[in-house]
């Protein structure tokens, strides 16, 4: 449902927009019941050319491997068969969303009901539903469009550019997702990043400074352009004071510590930048921490800009 | 001789449905309603620290995101025992609001207009209209509604970060603020949406709409200009030309949980149970498992635990089957209404309970009176005031969170125990409404509805559009049902 709201005119004018003809969507299509099984015949008899099949929640392999848990309505088929025989004849295979992706949050209690990615189970490839081989006819992986939910800009991108001929495999990152917007992290272009480089850190949920120390933040970790490309006509996650909680990465259902909380050892946080190395994080951060101007120090605690910026008053020249 | 129509996949609802239909004598005689997925949602939170069930309860659902958040914020902040700042309450409340606008919205333009534009009316005079208006992924007023839609959800960018799943929405008010500039957005934002609702929709000022309070009034409200002159008389001729009235009526009993409190405690929308509505009896409430794929007897949602169990006879459904005093109720729109009072639908004699019409109007009703309401809580922000307090957990605490989704009655359930969840039950709005049999073999509401509809003999699942009507009528969110 996130890309029905993309560009702020919803996916099935994008797609129009880019000759991308909607086959079958079950929250948007007409069709419904024989219509749509019939259409899904054509195409597994390879009738109906299936140019991109994209698959959206967590594959369900409960019970015991057999998928009953989660029948095709209408057809009694676990979906994960239909899974597989779709993207054996897809000419390309697009995971929407964590959860189809990696597992996502279900995948938190896989144990009860096998909830997997479409490729990955977590961060391991071949581990999900489909085989660590697995490739589309072009060569491609399985792509990957994270996010809980994600951005429905990425969505529609990923759709527009394959039928650009645009999306190669030197356009996917190590773990299947599009570089146009896995290439950033959602901690660039954060509205609070003076509060980050003076390391001047929000004690409590509401307040303005940096997230990162003590509340569970994992911008600097996390890939995603959230800040610079901003949601639903401009916001962000930490622009609304809350924290990252990496929600494009595979794993982060289940993080160190608590969602609003930031594992810490010795008080030093775990999970430092993504490619920082620690020693130089440490020293910065003593530094900065000791630059820090009063106005940033005070602001980080406040809930609303208490210190606007100034410069200090002109020290006046006694004779 | 009986026959059986199976129709799934359920297109344009939120989720995995699939409806079994017995038919003697071309009239249902039994309907079964199928959720055919099963995630739980609810073992994964147990465990763990309290507040993650801010992070992962919105995620039960992609379209019901916000309410969910109220829900398990609402739990919270009982366990907590404070109450949110007056800032946090209009920020709370215009989040909530935004989000059932947009619901109302999908579902009128994506999931229910489009099946009359379907070929199967073509014979009928409207039938042109309704193609160019509301033909799935092409109409051209269904394209500006998901426009405005869109635009509605700005508010939830400015407010929240993002729509779906945001963890602005917290036990003690809002982690987001509006400043002086910010609460002029929200403004705009809400002029934007009364513009587009009042040139499109009902091509008249909201305050009229609301003010319709008896059938005479909506027949000449109806009469004053041609059906294609707005959406809402659209569907009222819809309503006229197919008796819409007298499909798919459920007689179940209304339920609402209330929604919208301001800072003084007054619900804009008060909850309450039954004709004529009483304080609700939580006490008797129980989840029943008769027909779900799931062990154990019926238990109320602060003691029941999920067994799934798939191979369990004479079970067909995953969804659970909640029950008030061991009685279905049905919930939404139209029970929200009827119980805040609206003048119209109870004129409409509410007490033989609701129809497609009734159904579908009450959320048309509901878009008229929200954004009036809306404004009043935007103007009501002082914008250096605060919009969160301190909300420390006790390390043990019990709490209920109960609200309304755009689609009905919304609770969760949790219990802390040093510190860590060790209860944790949802009960989502299409659960009420989508229940399966219990074990007494009481029927749930749409089930009830469906229930003698008529079909023709050459019947086939895409051309049952009156079993369509019906069931997208409720407005279901499957994906919470079986969360």
């Amino acid at each position: 449902m996130a890309a029905l709201g993309a560009e702020d005119k919803g996916l099935a004018a994008i797609l129009d927009d880019f000759g991308l003809d909607l086959l079958w969507h079950p929250g948007l299509s007409e069709s419904t019941g024989d219509t749509c099984l019939a259409l899904l015949d054509a195409i597994l008899a390879r009738r109906q050319p299936l140019d991109i099949l994209c698959i959206e929640g967590a594959l369900m392999m409960g019970h015991d491997g057999s998928g009953a848990i989660h029948r095709f309505a209408g057809l009694g088929l676990p979906v994960i068969e239909l899974a597989r025989q779709l993207s054996a004849v897809a000419r390309h295979v697009v995971a929407i969303g964590s959860c189809a992706a990696f597992g996502g949050i279900p995948a938190a209690n896989s144990a009860s009901t096998g909830a997997t990615g479409l490729h990955y189970h977590g961060s391991h490839r071949g581990a999900g539903l489909l085989p660590s081989s697995w490739h589309d006819p072009s060569g491609l992986p399985v792509i990957n469009v994270v996010g809980c939910a994600p951005h429905p800009g990425w969505i529609s991108e990923t759709l527009a550019s394959l039928a650009l001929g645009d999306l190669g495999r030197q356009d996917l990152d190590d773990f299947g997702r599009p570089r146009f917007f896995a290439d950033h992290l959602a901690h660039h272009g954060c509205g609070r990043n003076e509060f980050y480089e003076f390391k001047a850190s929000a004690q409590a949920i509401h307040q303005r400074g940096c997230l990162m120390e003590n509340l569970g933040c994992k911008a600097t970790q996390a890939v995603g352009d959230c800040s610079l490309r901003q949601w639903n006509g401009g916001g962000s996650c930490t622009n609304a004071g809350t924290p990252c909680i990496a929600c494009t990465m595979p794993g982060f259902e289940d993080p160190v510590a608590p969602f609003q909380e930031t594992a810490k050892v010795a008080g030093i946080p775990v999970g430092l930048p993504v490619d920082m190395p620690k020693a130089w994080f440490l020293a910065l951060a003593a530094l900065s921490k000791s630059a820090t101007p009063e106005r940033v120090r005070q602001n980080a605690t406040s809930h609303h800009i208490t210190i606007p910026p100034a410069r200090p008053p002109a020290r006046r020249h006694e004779d | 001789m009986s026959t059986r129509l199976v129709i799934g996949p359920f297109n344009r609802v939120e989720g995995d449905l699939e409806v079994r239909l017995t038919l003697d004598n071309q009239q249902v005689s039994r309907a079964e309603v199928v959720s055919p997925l099963y995630r739980g949602f609810e073992q994964i939170l147990l465990g763990r620290a309290p507040l993650d069930a801010l992070t992962i309860a919105p995620r039960v659902c992609g379209i019901c995101s916000v309410s969910q958040s109220i829900a398990a914020a609402a739990a919270l902040r009982q366990a907590a025992d404070i109450t949110p700042p007056a800032n946090g309450i209009h920020a709370l409340n215009l989040l909530q609001a935004a989000e059932n606008l947009a619901d109302h919205l999908t579902h009128s333009f994506v999931f229910f207009l489009p099946d009359f534009a379907q070929d199967f009316y073509r014979s009928h005079r409207w039938h042109d209209f309704a193609v160019a208006a509301y033909k799935a992924n092409q109409g051209r007023r269904s394209a500006a509604m998901i426009r405005l839609r869109a635009r509605i959800l700005h508010l939830i960018g400015q407010l929240a970060g993002k729509w779906p799943h945001s963890l602005a929405i917290q036990p003690g008010g809002t982690t987001s603020t509006a400043d002086t500039g910010s609460k002029v957005r929200l403004l705009s934002i809400l002029s934007d949406v009364r513009r587009g609702l009042e040139e499109q929709v009902f091509s008249a000022p909201l305050e009229q709409i609301q003010a319709l309070s008896t059938p005479d009034a909506l027949a000449a409200y109806q009469a004053a200009d041609a059906p294609e002159s707005c959406d809402f008389r659209f569907f009222l001729h819809l309503c006229t030309a197919l008796n819409l009235s007298g499909l798919g009526a459920c007689t179940a009993p209304p339920l609402s949980f209330g929604a919208y409190a301001d800072p003084d405690g007054t619900r804009l929308f008060p909850a309450g149970q039954g004709f004529p509505p009483t304080s609700i009896a939580l006490f008797s409430l129980t989840e029943d498992l008769g027909s779900s794929w799931m062990d154990g007897p019926p238990q109320p949602p602060w003691e029941s635990h999920n067994r799934p169990n798939p191979h369990k006879d004479n079970a067909y459904s995953w969804s659970k089957a909640p029950r008030l005093a061991g009685k279905p109720h049905q919930t939404g729109a139209w029970a929200r209404q009827v119980i805040a009072g609206h003048p119209l639908l109870r004129a409409q004699g509410w007490s033989q309970g609701s129809s497609v019409a009734s159904r579908v109007m009450a959320r048309f009703l509901e878009m008229a009176a929200l954004i009036p309401a809306m404004e009043q809580w935007a103007r009501a922000i002082r914008p250096h005031q605060a919009f969160y307090t301190d909300a420390p957990l006790p390390s043990d605490a019990v709490g209920i969170g109960l609200t309304e989704a755009a689609r009905g009655a919304l609770g969760h359930w949790l219990a802390i125990r040093q510190n860590r969840l060790t209860q944790y039950q949802i009960i989502a709005p299409t659960t009420w409404n989508f229940s399966p049999r219990d074990q007494a073999g009481v029927p749930g509401p749409l089930e009830q509805a469906l229930h003698g509809l008529a079909l023709p003999a050459d019947v086939t699942p895409s051309r049952a559009l009156a079993v369509q009507h019906i069931v997208r009528s409720f407005d279901p969110c499957m994906a919470c049902t079986v969360h």
